[in-house]
This record gives structure tokens, C-alpha cells and sequence, in this order.
């Protein structure tokens, strides 16, 4: 198979599928069928794509419309970029098996499946794409699947989300296309590659820092960091929770992967470089509130929606911390925590659907009783659990070594000692959450069991991060070669 | 010239924002649609004016001359047709809030952050 049909299949091959879904969707048996189908074969080509990428030493890049590198739109199989679309398609194919007994047919009758497929595929090209006004498409993309997918059941409360929702996201885009504008008006040029090469080395003017705040601002707002956090748990809350589930796999990874790919690798953030110098001395501090505000509000929350929201962003925090430490080390960690990250917050997230469907309620001091009537329940569940309050042995434990190693190793304090107060934090928040949720009894009513579906689609993620717990070392090495690929981004413009 | 396209887009943006602090939904519709009229007004702007030629090789020659910048124009093309989705899409969930709650105030819209968001979905799924 050629490179180019590898690059373009993970998102051509969803959008396909998604303009089928739509002609289907009065036949939801079909559209399910369909989807998972497309979703299985996409995953297949990822993994093809991902082993490319990393015994290729030089870097697929294709054009479109058979342009000269620099001057078209084009596709660059890169890590970390190759390995976040095959977690995003675990991801999806976890989400679509638990979808088999969450999502009924009238749901995929208001076309579910087609934005489901059509958001897969705006991840996919986010994380494929090596043009930066091609970047902000794909944003604009999945956040029109995405307003299609909180209001799926038309209730009021879904109508207020996305209103804020839409209305936060289109001034993150604001943000976003005025910044783009800036960059092109100095540098003459959207490619990535072209974009590292001039601005890594020189010293930030005007434009570029104003750029590059504006960056931090309209990735950061879709990445949900504080102060930007609050509409965030609010929005996912109300969508239907396997939505939650990819909206808290992707979406927040999405927004963190533009500011490592921006920040990071064309600014220069990762190596210290000298571009991106007057941005870089925020992060820690944004970082740092984003890890502390938000464990501490997941503590306070009654509802488990939007207990697992704070969470997604206290953990985006983590990332943002080993972005902001500014070394080759620290960027392995971002890279080695965003792939953690993915399958845990939406294991999470299909975790308390499954306790919804035993139990009836959202509540925390409304739920109980699932260790006794759902033990298989509670063996998959305790992996993305102790994976997010980072126990040993599991993947969340080897994340947060990496960045607080990396920190350590570069001085910074205040992110070490903001990550460590979070991380105890977090295993507060995780305890309370499972005593309430598993070893609580339950009055008055026994739970019911969770369906099959439901614990396989869980059970895909959770051996994912079972893997990756127990044998680190191949994804460590995807980070390394993540690091090594956005630091010389600049080499192949 | 840029100074002048600079003070236009910074103005549009500064009605657009003052229109978005309003409680109003259409207001806060029409305000983020004039919003990213000011962002495509600022990309038009940064594609420099050294010229307003179309940009078209001349015939025989090798490469294009003094031109427009035929890139920023596709850009801002490609941000109004995304503008114009989007602010369709907002359209669409202003009417249907209008529908529901008879109101247009952003007060009167039940908001996902109430004290009472589980009870109030319990007869869904």
C-alpha cells in the first residue's frame, strides 16, 4: 500500500462512511453496521500507518493537488501525529461497541453514526495535517459534528450547552484565524515545516508573540485550560455519555496536540528555542492553576458527568506542565501522557454510563451497590481509575514519573510541587468516587446489570492501558521518536 | 493602507465583542458572526497590498508576476463559507431555545450547571 493512500485512508475512509450513515439513517441496524465496519478498517490502516512511521526515517509528506512542498496543503505521517490516530481509532472502536447497547435507534436516526464518523475523521486530520489554516478546519469540523451530538436528544438543557459550546468555540476560532493571519503576514507561508524553519531561530517580534498568544488562547480554550475551564465539564455534561466519552478522548487532546505541534514544535516552546520565549513564561503558570483549580473542583461535584470533566482537564494540565519545562524530556512526557491520557478519560467516561444504566442516577450519593452486582464491571473499571490517580503498575503511574523526571531534571519547581499537590488530590477524588460508587450499598433497590456490549466496548480500553502499563517501553519509545520528530519539524520544510 | 485595514478590523471586533457581552441570544448570535467577519478582514489585511493585479501568469512568461496574493483570498474564502455554517448552526439552536422556553434570554435558558441536572433527565434513555 502507498504512503500517500496510508495518510489520507484514516480520514477519507470515516468521511466516506459518514455520507453513507446519512443516506442510511432510516435503517439504523445498517448505519451501526457500517460504521463499525468503517471504524474497524480504519483502526487496521492506523496500525499499518503507525509501524511506517516508525521504522521510515524520512517523513511522508503529501501534497494535494500535486503542489511543491511549502506552497500546498499536505499531510505529514508524523509522530507523535501517526500514533494519536491509532489511539483515536481504539478509542472509537471502544466507544462504538459500547454504543451497541447505549445508543437506541431513534438516537441513530437523528444521525448519530454519520457525526460520530464525521468527528473520527476531523481527529484524524487534526492530528495528520501539516498546514495550519488546514488545522483550524479540522477544528471547525468536529465542532460542527460535535453541536450535532450534544443536541442528538433536543432537550433544553443540551440547547443551552451547545449554545455555549458554539459560542465559546467560534471565539477560540477568532482567536485561532486572526493568529494564522499574523503568521502569514510575516512568514508568507502556512506550512508547518516552512513555518519552525523561519520562526525557531529568530527573535520574537511583535507579530509572532501576539500570534503565539493568540494560539495559546484559541487551542487552549478548546483544550479547556484555566482560566478558559468553565465551559467545559458544563457542556459534555448534558450529551449523551457515549458522546462524552470521544468528546473526552479527542476534543481535549485535539485542542493540546495544536499546542504542541504550534507551541511547541513551530514556536519552539519544547527546546527552549529562542521563538516562542515571551509565550513560554506563561505556561508553568497556566499549567500549574489548570493541574490545582480543577482537581480541587472534581472534589466538590455530586454529579459524575461533571466529576469526570474536571479530571479531563486537570489532566491536559499535566500535559501543559511537561510542555512548559521546555526540553527534549519534557516533550517525550507531554507526548508519552497525551496517548495515556486518551484511553483513560473516555474509559472514564463509558465507565459512568455503565454505573447510570445499573444504577439510575447521576448522583454520587444516589449510586452504590456495583462490586457486589457487577464484579467484571468493577475489575475493568479499576484500571482507568487507578490509571488516573496513578498507581503503579498502570499507565498513568509511567505519565506522571516522565513529566515530574523532566521537571525535576530542568528545575522547574512550581510545576512539581502544583503536580504533586493534584495528584493527591486526584487519588482523594478517585476514592471517594469508587467508595461512593462501588463499595457503597445500595438502599432500597439492587442494581442491574450492565449489558455485554457496554463491558466490551470498556474492555478494549482497559486492556489498552493494561498493556501499556505493564510494558511501557514501546510507547516511551513513540515518544521519544514524537520529541525527536516535532524538534527537527523544521529540518524537512 | 495596513494601518487603516488594522483600525477597521480592530473596530468591527470591538462592536462584535460589545455585542457578545449582551444577555440577548440574537445579539450574541449576530455579535460572533460579526466577530469572524473582523478575523477574515484581518487575514485580507496580511496578505499585504502591494498590488491589484489578479494573479494570472502572463502569456509566455515562466512564473507569475506583481500580483495579489491569491492565497489569502482562498483562506478568507474558505473562513466566510465556515462563518456562514456556523452561524447557520446558531441560528438554528436560538430558534429551537426560542421554541422551548418562549424566551431569548440567556437567564431564562436552563443551563447544564444546575443543582437539579440529574432529576431533570431521568425520563430520558
Amino acid at each position: 500500500m502507498s504512503d500517500t493512500f496510508l495518510l489520507i485512508a484514516p480520514v477519507a475512509l470515516p468521511l466516506l462512511a459518514a455520507g453513507l450513515c446519512v443516506l442510511l439513517r432510516r435503517y439504523p441496524l445498517w448505519s451501526e453496521g457500517l460504521a463499525f465496519a468503517a471504524i474497524s478498517v480504519t483502526l487496521l490502516l492506523s496500525f499499518v500507518l503507525l509501524e511506517h512511521s516508525l521504522t521510515q526515517a524520512a517523513l511522508a509528506i503529501t501534497v494535494f493537488g500535486g503542489w511543491p512542498v511549502g506552497s500546498g496543503v499536505s499531510f505529514a505521517g508524523r509522530l507523535p501525529g501517526t500514533a494519536l490516530v491509532t489511539v483515536s481509532m481504539l478509542i472509537a472502536l471502544g466507544v462504538a461497541l459500547y454504543g451497541r447497547a447505549a445508543i437506541g435507534a431513534r438516537r441513530r436516526r437523528a444521525g448519530y453514526d454519520a457525526l460520530m464518523l464525521g468527528m473520527v475523521a476531523a481527529v484524524n486530520g487534526c492530528f495528520l495535517t501539516n498546514d495550519l489554516f488546514n488545522l483550524y478546519v479540522w477544528f471547525e469540523l468536529a465542532l460542527l459534528c460535535a453541536l450535532g451530538l450534544i443536541m442528538l436528544d433536543r432537550r433544553e438543557a443540551q440547547l443551552g450547552a451547545s449554545y455555549r459550546y458554539a459560542a465559546v468555540s467560534i471565539i477560540a476560532a477568532t482567536a485561532m484565524i486572526t493568529g494564522i493571519g499574523l503568521l502569514y503576514g510575516t512568514v508568507g507561508s502556512l506550512d508547518l515545516g516552512v513555518l519552525a524553519k523561519r520562526l525557531i531561530h529568530t527573535p520574537p517580534s511583535l507579530a509572532t508573540s501576539t500570534a503565539a498568544a493568540l494560539f495559546l488562547a484559541g487551542f487552549g480554550l478548546k483544550a479547556g485550560l484555566v482560566p478558559m475551564h468553565a465551559w467545559l465539564p458544563a457542556s459534555y455534561a448534558t450529551a449523551p455519555v457515549s458522546v462524552a466519552a470521544g468528546f473526552g478522548g479527542w476534543l481535549t487532546k485535539m485542542g493540546f496536540y495544536a499546542l504542541l505541534l504550534v507551541l511547541g514544535g513551530v514556536f519552539g516552546v519544547g527546546t527552549g528555542a529562542i521563538g516562542g520565549k515571551p509565550v513560554a513564561a506563561l505556561l508553568p503558570w497556566i499549567a500549574s492553576a489548570t493541574m490545582l483549580v480543577c482537581a480541587l473542583a472534581a472534589l466538590g461535584q455530586n454529579d459524575m458527568r461533571r466529576l469526570i470533566g474536571y479530571h479531563v482537564i486537570a489532566q491536559v494540565g499535566y500535559m501543559l506542565a511537561a510542555l512548559s519545562i521546555g526540553t527534549r524530556m519534557g516533550m517525550e512526557a507531554a507526548s508519552f501522557y497525551m496517548l495515556h491520557s486518551m484511553l483513560v478519560q473516555t474509559n472514564l467516561y463509558l465507565g459512568i454510563g455503565a454505573i447510570y444504566r445499573a444504577t439510575g442516577s447521576w448522583k454520587l450519593s444516589h449510586t452504590g451497590g456495583m462490586l457486589r452486582s457487577n464484579p467484571v464491571f468493577c475489575g475493568l473499571f479499576a484500571i482507568p481509575m487507578l490509571s488516573l490517580a496513578g498507581i503503579p503498575p498502570l499507565s498513568g503511574f509511567w505519565a506522571k514519573v516522565f513529566m515530574f523526571r523532566s521537571a525535576i531534571n530542568a528545575g522547574e519547581y512550581l510545576v512539581v510541587i502544583a503536580g504533586l499537590i493534584a495528584a493527591l488530590l486526584t487519588i482523594f477524588s478517585v476514592a471517594i468516587f469508587w467508595s461512593a460508587t462501588c463499595w457503597k450499598e445500595l438502599r432500597n433497590r439492587s442494581p442491574r446489570k450492565v449489558p455485554l456490549p457496554m463491558l466490551l466496548g470498556m474492555g478494549v480500553l482497559s486492556f489498552s492501558t493494561l498493556f501499556i502499563g505493564l510494558n511501557p517501553r514501546p510507547i516511551h519509545h513513540i515518544a521519544e521518536q514524537s520529541a525527536a520528530a516535532i524538534a527537527r519539524m523544521g529540518v524537512f520544510g | 493602507m495596513t494601518v487603516f485595514y488594522a483600525f477597521c478590523a480592530s473596530c468591527i471586533m470591538g462592536f462584535a465583542i460589545y455585542m457578545l457581552l449582551s444577555r440577548n441570544l440574537v445579539r450574541t448570535l449576530l455579535g460572533l458572526s460579526l466577530l469572524s467577519t473582523g478575523a477574515n478582514l484581518a487575514l485580507f489585511a496580511a496578505g499585504g497590498f502591494g498590488s491589484d493585479l489578479p494573479p494570472i501568469i502572463a502569456q509566455g512568461a515562466e512564473a507569475l508576476g506583481v500580483s495579489a496574493d491569491p492565497l489569502v483570498q482562498a483562506l478568507i474564502l474558505t473562513a466566510i463559507v465556515i462563518g456562514f455554517a456556523l452561524t447557520i448552526v446558531l441560528a438554528s439552536i436560538t430558534l429551537r431555545i426560542w421554541r422551548a422556553t418562549g424566551s431569548l434570554d440567556a437567564r431564562d435558558v436552563t443551563l447544564p450547571d444546575q443543582k437539579n441536572l440529574a432529576d431533570m433527565e431521568r425520563s430520558v434513555e
